[in-house]
């Protein structure tokens, strides 16, 4: 498959929040502030694609050669999880102004379903190590757009007078469906 | 604590998606009809119970500090199993629901119910502790999988409700269909829940 279509189809079409439905823990909980958000986004960037590549690999050069396809799950939240902690521990001793910036989201994307959704869907789409690399910063690049665009709506709405029930998710989760009606125009680009 | 009121917790007082707010991926993502959301509440809860029961028997061994390596490996063995057993049995079902059988891993529900209750409590409070927040879980996945089932395609378990004039609003069975439903229902229990709180203070 073509780079480019790789790149508009995880950013716009099948963005992964509004379209594919994965990170929407963080798309909601981190979602107040726009510098939270880019934050975020920016750790969530740097993690998908480390870890995407590190499980390809694994996947490629260990699982298939063994036929152990079904530990892949133990093995990539296992995987996921180690580097999450050793890139929060070199970030602390080699940068802590960045470690500064991102160090509090770190320990937050293990659980982040889309670490662990882009390294399952680049084997399943069957990706060689290059389409992997841009599927997974495409992914991340769209959960970065959606995230940042919602903590901008959202603090424009902190004013807002909002019916009581409503207050904080259930309006969240209002705005994002707006938000994904717009993203279907998307639809057809790829 | 009277197992009773651990299940009534899980189901109604701390349901995971109404009140605890968590695990909201796979909910919006499966429930575009019944049978997918049933599936997928029935096998969040068979992992929520396996894993609870499991952590609950080690909770002495497991050292403290490597305790949430230990629960996530523990949670992955029974997606695993769940995986496979699906993937056996109820192909179809396999299919539809897709990647979100091996991300109910990274769950919260589950890894939240390991650090919160079964690591602490014993064996039987842990698996009806499971099995009270699976069927909370499951009840919520059927709510919102009935109704973007009937409006977005005039049907409910495939079968047909309404005459052949019925024009289903497809939107529904989208995703953003998805995130406003869950956005209203979320609200109305919010404002059921202030109610009975006024009621009985």
């Amino acid at each position: 498959m073509n780079i480019l279509t790789i790149l508009v189809s995880t950013v716009f079409v099948n963005n992964f929040v509004l379209a594919r439905f994965l990170g929407i823990c963080p798309f909601l909980g981190v979602s107040n502030k726009i510098e939270t958000a880019t934050g975020m986004s920016i750790a969530v960037t740097f993690v998908v694609t480390l870890s995407s590549i590190i499980t390809y690999v694994i996947q490629v050069a260990i699982l298939d050669v063994l036929g152990l396809q079904y530990l892949q799950t133990i093995v990539f939240i296992l995987v996921i999880a180690a580097l999450v902690q050793f890139v929060e521990m070199v970030i602390k001793k080699t940068s802590p102004t960045l470690y500064e910036a991102l160090g509090v989201y770190l320990p937050l994307i293990t659980t982040n379903c889309v670490v662990l959704g882009v390294a399952i869907l680049n084997i399943q789409e069957g990706f060689n190590l290059i389409e992997t690399i841009f599927n997974s910063i495409g992914a991340s690049i769209g959960f970065g757009i959606a995230l940042i665009l919602i903590s901008g709506i959202r603090e424009q709405l902190e004013p807002v007078d909002v019916p009581e029930a409503l207050e904080g998710f259930p309006i969240a989760l209002i705005t994002a469906g707006l938000m994904s009606i717009a993203f279907l125009g998307f639809n057809g680009l790829v | 604590m009277k197992l009773s009121k651990v299940f009534y917790d899980g189901l109604v007082k701390e349901n995971p998606i109404f009140v605890q707010l968590i695990g909201m991926c796979s909910v919006l993502a499966v429930t575009t009809s019944v049978m997918n959301g049933l599936a997928m509440g029935l096998a969040v809860t068979g992992v929520l119970v396996g894993s609870n029961v499991v952590i609950s028997l080690f909770r002495k061994v497991i050292p403290d500090k490597i305790r949430i390596p230990a629960f996530i490996v523990v949670i992955a063995t029974f997606v695993t199993i769940v995986e496979m057993f699906m993937k056996a049995y109820t192909q179809d079902l396999y299919n539809a629901l897709g990647i979100f059988i091996p991300l109910i891993v990274v769950n919260c529900i589950i890894l939240a119910r390991a650090e919160a209750f079964a690591s602490k409590n014993g064996v039987v409070a842990s698996a009806v502790d499971g099995l009270g927040m699976g069927v909370g879980y499951t009840l919520a996945l059927l709510i919102l999988s009935a109704l973007r089932e009937i409006l977005g395609a005039g049907s409910i378990f495939d079968i047909q409700l309404f005459g052949p004039s019925f024009e289903p609003a497809l939107i529904f069975i989208m995703p953003p269909g998805a995130f406003i439903l869950l956005g209203i229902l979320i609200g109305i229990f919010n404002s059921l829940r202030k109610k009975k709180s006024a009621t009985d203070a």
